[in-house]
């Protein structure tokens, strides 16, 4: 159920993001997800990738600041109300997210979040039948 | 060890003597050989008879590096061309080169200097020096060169920069003895660890950096980093190169070979001397040179000397660690900065890298200082927060140490340029 997300530190520099995409494409690894959380002088790129381990490998060989993060993916229906129930399954149990990002694809709707426990959170959707995303599953997106 | 016991652990009333005689006998050779030197005593009324000991020093006039462009190339020379065997020169970043100018016997003093900083560094001659400051007209390649070839040891003539040739030789030489300036120890050492090449392989146990300012906090880095005792060796070009001080197997200070170099230390603004133990500029007078003798030349070194004997048992003067050189010192809205105070603040903290930029600017009258810092791989995290505190306690610490904001900014690893000589720490916009 635990999936490996990457995190690269970027500075706001013009072309940076550019530079990181490009390396992936050479090597042809595939983003299945990403998001940019920023402040004044750096962002963090958050990311779901085809094959975590080797995109690892390939940013630390051109000397990006890249780390792996243990995240949760889920899907719920792509209707109103759908996605605070689910929360609200997490925030009863008293788990706290640090972040999420999601994304709709038709009728259906795929969240990636970073709760502070990821045992427990997992434990929660299990039992309240959230249908979790496999690893395999979402590096495949 | 001690190379030449008799100078280096003499009673100081004998060394003084010793050093009245030499003051006498260079005043009265820089009088009658360096037209420059006599206008300027004349100017004072001064003849080389009113010199009678050490403690006369304070008659003569000074020497700045301005007197040494002014009279670029050759004019501070006291002998013939025919006699100068070497010459050597800085850079020469802002305007002229400073040029230098060595006899045979003054290359052979300097050879002698840097031997007696080799051997209190335990090193002999079954040691294996990489030398790999710059070789050229810098005089840390070929100064370092000499002294380990005047011990017998065996000599790799590597000069700077190649990295991975550096790494490789070392490893295959079994290099025991390694002298570069401290800010490319730390590369050198970065890379070895990408090298993938256990630290075990390598035989190096001696470093020996000079040629820019280091703390306490590097010290510690670079001897855990490669396995060695890492040691000062200090010098300037104008007064011979490296091998002017160096640090003994104490490490409570710099060593000064006083017996060819004579020390003072003089209040930056009224030149007047300051007691022992107090901080000022270090000024030289070249007791035995023959080239180009200069009589208290001002090296804007900032530090103290000690005359307590040292439990090595030697009796030369010690230096405390150099603050920076005035030249280096930047005043930030009024306030005196010195790089060296930044770097000992950065070192104490692990999450980040030795290597730092350091921007100052000025925008709308007001002073600004940037200082670009990486974080160590093991300390990037995922979370903006974790990496903003990280950041806040640097700029804290700077806060408490310097008494001004610095506006800290966290860089991708590896954006901070390497260097393979002296590191260039600061930008002054404010002077372009």
């Amino acid at each position: 159920m635990e999936a490996k997300q990457l995190s690269i530190f970027l500075e706001n520099k013009t072309g940076r993001l550019t530079e990181v995409t490009q390396v992936l494409a050479r090597e042809g690894i595939n983003l299945s997800a990403l998001c940019i959380a920023e402040n004044a002088d750096f962002g963090i790129l958050r990311g779901v990738v085809s094959e975590p381990d080797r995109a690892y490998q390939v940013l630390k060989d051109n000397h990006f600041a890249v780390s792996v993060t243990n995240v949760v993916g889920f899907a719920c229906p792509n209707t109103p109300g759908s996605l605070a129930q689910v929360l609200g399954y997490l925030s009863e149990a008293g788990i706290f997210i640090e972040y999420m990002y999601s994304f709709a694809n038709g009728d259906s709707a795929n969240v990636i979040i970073r709760p502070t426990n990821l045992e427990a959170c997992i434990e929660v959707l299990k039992q309240k039948r959230v249908e979790l995303l496999a690893a395999s599953d979402l590096y495949k997106l | 060890m001690i190379w030449n016991e008799t100078m280096e652990c003499m009673d100081r009333e004998t060394l003084r003597k010793i050093q009245s005689a030499r003051l006498k006998k260079i005043v009265d050779y820089a009088y009658h050989n360096t037209p420059f030197y006599r206008r300027k005593m004349q100017q004072m009324g001064l003849t080389p008879d009113d010199i009678e000991s050490i403690d006369d020093i304070v008659k003569l006039p000074f020497t700045t590096k301005l007197d040494l462009r002014d009279n670029y190339p050759f004019g501070l020379c006291a002998v013939p061309m025919s006699q100068i065997c070497r010459i050597h020169a800085s850079s020469g970043t802002t305007g002229r080169p400073t040029v230098v100018a060595y006899t045979r016997k003054d290359l052979r003093v300097w050879s002698e200097c840097v031997s007696r900083c080799f051997y209190a560094y335990g090193a002999s001659e079954g040691d294996i020096f990489q030398v790999s400051y710059g070789y050229g007209l810098f005089t840390g390649g070929l100064g370092a060169h000499q002294g380990a070839e005047n011990i017998g040891a065996s000599v790799i003539p590597m000069s700077s920069g190649n990295t991975a040739k550096q790494i490789q030789l070392m490893h295959d030489f079994g290099a025991t003895a390694i002298c570069c300036t401290p800010s490319y120890a730390l590369y050198l050492a970065e890379a070895i660890r990408e090298s993938g090449i256990p630290l075990e392989e390598f035989k190096l146990r001696i470093g020996a950096f000079g040629a820019e300012p280091w703390t306490e906090g590097m010290r510690a880095e670079l001897e855990e980093k490669l396995g060695i005792k890492a040691y000062d060796i200090y010098g300037l070009s104008e007064v011979a190169g490296p091998g002017v001080g160096f640090e003994c197997e104490c490490q409570k200070g710099t060593h000064l070979n006083e017996d060819h170099y004579f020390p003072e230390i003089v209040d930056p603004q009224t030149l007047e001397p300051v007691e022992p133990g107090k901080t000022g500029e270090l000024v030289f007078t070249h007791l035995t040179k023959e080239g180009m003798p200069l009589l208290r030349y001002r090296t804007k070194d900032l530090t103290a000397l000690h005359y307590e004997k040292c439990s090595c048992g030697r009796t030369l003067v010690r230096m405390d660690r150099i603050l920076g050189r005035s030249d280096d010192m930047l005043i930030i809205r009024g306030v005196n900065v010195f790089p060296s105070q930044i770097e000992s603040v950065i070192l104490e903290m692990p999450q980040f890298e030795a290597h730092y930029l350091l921007v100052v600017d000025r925008v709308n009258n007001t002073d600004t200082m940037e200082l670009q810092v990486e974080v160590r791989p093991e300390f990037y995290t995922d979370e903006i927060n974790r990496l903003l505190e990280m950041k806040k306690m640097l700029h804290g610490r700077l806060q408490s140490v310097l008494g001004l904001s610095v506006d800290v900014k966290l860089v991708e690893p590896k954006t901070i340029e390497r260097s393979t000589g002296k590191a260039q720490r600061v930008i002054d916009k404010r002077k372009l």
